[in-house]
């Protein structure tokens, strides 16, 4: 496959950025079919429409997911990517690897793919960007054979798990991540592999509200550290802030001068509830008060960790705005301890008491926010089995369209008319 | 469009091997040969029923069904739906009945 002239995309060689233009050009010595992704793109920039045809399922043998399958429409011009099909392979919890192991994966992928990948999608996969429908099942053997690795999910199914770093190199993870990604993966293998709902479903698990894997935004059941007992105050460390020893945020706004740390305007008087004061060079925290927002111990981390008594909350039904429109994940499990030991059995409860409801109620392409939405946060919580506190609402509704059950009113729906009347003649 | 040949017969099929056109250019020669292609070593009452339910679905309803409801009305588990068809619902029972092919983000 020859080279293309690409003048557009030339210019996205310039710059400090890594150039991904000047990474294909590199790859297409090896893999010539990079020149035809490079030339297709370039049309694409001339054209202003993609020039990848509608749709595509391909697979292998078991699944019903884990390939997205891609044809060009103009695979006369360009071969190399008539098909270009992406293959995703389920990623290790926070993405830690061997560079073994990334070579292992490399070479597979030279042998079988373009060699261009995604490190990583935005689910979390791994992802091998290019390859044909006779090299997906020889792929998928040595992968599994070779490798000891499986695909990722794609489809109305659940798409592969994922979590932030944790425990692993952070001091706020509030249980530990990987661990319950991990076990949840491996737990619903079924689930991931074959699509059985009616929609997508997503999982994703971050150690502590600072939420580094956006569960609250990017998945249908979020599962987000906390503590429940008081902040952990190292009042000599507080000391060390206000003598200037310890520097504000880590250094993290080092690169401005924004004067000498002062802890009542860039702690005290931005606590949400302002439940913190000062006496004399003592810090106090109302605890009862505090709404774990994370803003001080981000600011002093070597003065103040999360409690001892962790756990997790748990909110779901966040998506994307089609069709009814975006939503963030609903609280809906104010504290949940997270538990290895009975490996993770009051998580999967609740997970299985979502689908259970969702895979029968949920419409086709209906993800489970709008399934809520639709029917109601009241019934969710009862389905759920779940006691409504005020914690479930950020205020309460402003409308009187309040429904009840039947036999919560005296009397029940069954009323006589004629019997009305007998009070009040018409 | 690409065209496959089986038996005698020709169908017009898309990239991924679903049949284009209309459901009336199905017949028993296309299910002969999608069972060549996705792994089916032997028909069974079982793979007729889940087409057969498939076929009637689309045809009073203009979808497929819900792999949930595929299951309800055939009676048989995913589980079992995938030792039919190894591909799984999509890509296997629906191409074998003449389906269209599934979208989304799939
Ligand atoms: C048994 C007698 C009555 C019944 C069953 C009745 C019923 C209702 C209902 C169902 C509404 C709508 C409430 C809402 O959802 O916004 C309403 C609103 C209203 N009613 Fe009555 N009504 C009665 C007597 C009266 C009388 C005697 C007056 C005037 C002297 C009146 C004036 C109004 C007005 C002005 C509104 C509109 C309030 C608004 O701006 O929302 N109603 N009524
Ligand atoms: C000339 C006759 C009527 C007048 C002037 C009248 C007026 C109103 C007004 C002002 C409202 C409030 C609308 C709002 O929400 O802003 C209302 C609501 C309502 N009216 Fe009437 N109404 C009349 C006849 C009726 C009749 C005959 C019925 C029932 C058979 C009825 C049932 C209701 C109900 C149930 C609502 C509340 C609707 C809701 O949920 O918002 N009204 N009416
Ligand atoms: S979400 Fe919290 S625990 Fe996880 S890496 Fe970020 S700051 Fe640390
Ligand atoms: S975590 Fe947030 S709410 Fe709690 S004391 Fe610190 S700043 Fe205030």
């Amino acid at each position: 496959m020859p080279k293309h002239d690409t003048p557009l995309l030339d210019e996205l060689e310039k710059g400090p950025w890594p150039s991904f233009v000047t990474d294909l050009k590199r790859q297409a010595e090896k893999k010539p079919e990079c020149f035809d992704i490079l030339g297709q793109l370039e049309l694409s920039y001339r054209d202003k429409v993609t020039h990848w045809k509608h749709g595509g399922i391909v697979g292998v043998f078991g699944y019903g997911g884990g390939i997205v399958g891609r044809y060009s429409d103009v695979p006369t011009q360009f071969p190399g990517v008539a098909h270009f099909h992406t293959v995703r392979l389920n990623q290790p919890s926070s993405m830690f690897y061997s560079s073994a192991k990334l070579r292992d994966i490399c070479n597979l992928w030279e042998k079988y793919g373009s060699g261009m990948t995604n490190m990583h999608g935005s689910t979390g996969d791994l992802v091998l960007l290019g390859t044909t429908t006779p090299n997906l099942e020889p792929l998928f053997y040595d992968l599994t054979h070779d490798l000891n690795q499986d695909l990722g999910g794609s489809g109305s199914n659940l798409r592969t798990p994922s979590c932030c770093l944790g425990r692993a190199r952070c001091e706020w993870g509030c249980y530990d991540t990987q661990n319950l990604c991990h076990s949840l993966t491996m737990h619903y293998q079924d689930e991931i592999h074959r699509p059985a709902f009616p929609y997508k479903f997503k999982m994703k698990f971050s150690g502590c509200p600072n939420d580094c894997v956006a569960a609250i935004a990017r998945s249908d059941f979020a599962v987000i550290g906390t503590w429940r007992d008081d902040i952990r105050i190292d009042q000599a460390a507080v000391k060390g802030y206000l003598s200037g020893e310890f520097i504000p945020n880590a250094g993290a706004h080092s690169d401005k001068d924004w004067g000498k740390f002062d802890i009542k305007a860039e702690v005290l008087d931005l606590c949400p509830t302002g439940c913190m004061w000062m006496e004399g060079d003592t810090l106090k925290i109302d605890n009862s008060e505090c709404t774990r927002c994370m803003h001080c111990l981000n600011v002093m981390p070597r003065a103040l960790r999360p409690g001892l008594q962790q756990g997790a909350t748990i909110c779901v039904g966040a998506k994307a705005p089609i069709l009814d429109g975006a939503q963030f994940a609903t609280m809906t499990v104010p504290f949940i301890e997270v538990n290895p030991d009975t490996e993770f059995a009051e998580i999967i409860e609740v997970i299985e008491k979502i689908w259970d409801w969702w895979m029968e109620v949920g419409k086709n392409r209906e993800r489970v926010g709008e399934t809520i939405m639709r029917i109601g946060l009241p019934t969710f919580l009862k389905v759920m089995e779940i006691t409504p506190t005020p914690q479930h609402v950020k205020e309460p509704r402003s409308n009187p369209y309040v429904f009840w059950q039947e036999d919560e009113v005296e009397g029940g729906w069954d009323r006589d008319v004629i019997a009305y009347r007998k009070r009040n003649a018409q | 469009m690409p065209t496959i040949e089986h038996n005698g017969s020709s169908f017009t099929v898309d990239e991924d091997g679903f049949l284009t056109g209309n459901m009336d250019a199905w017949n028993e020669t296309w299910v002969d040969y999608v069972k060549t292609v996705e792994g089916i070593t032997e028909m069974t009452d079982e793979h007729h029923k889940v087409i057969e339910i498939l076929r009637d679905y689309y045809k009073k309803n203009g979808i497929a069904p819900m792999v949930r409801i595929l299951s309800k009305t055939t009676g048989f588990p995913l589980k079992r739906i995938y030792e039919l068809f190894p591909s799984g619902p999509g890509k296997g029972a629906c191409k074998m009945a003449g389906l269209p092919k599934p979208t989304g983000c799939v």
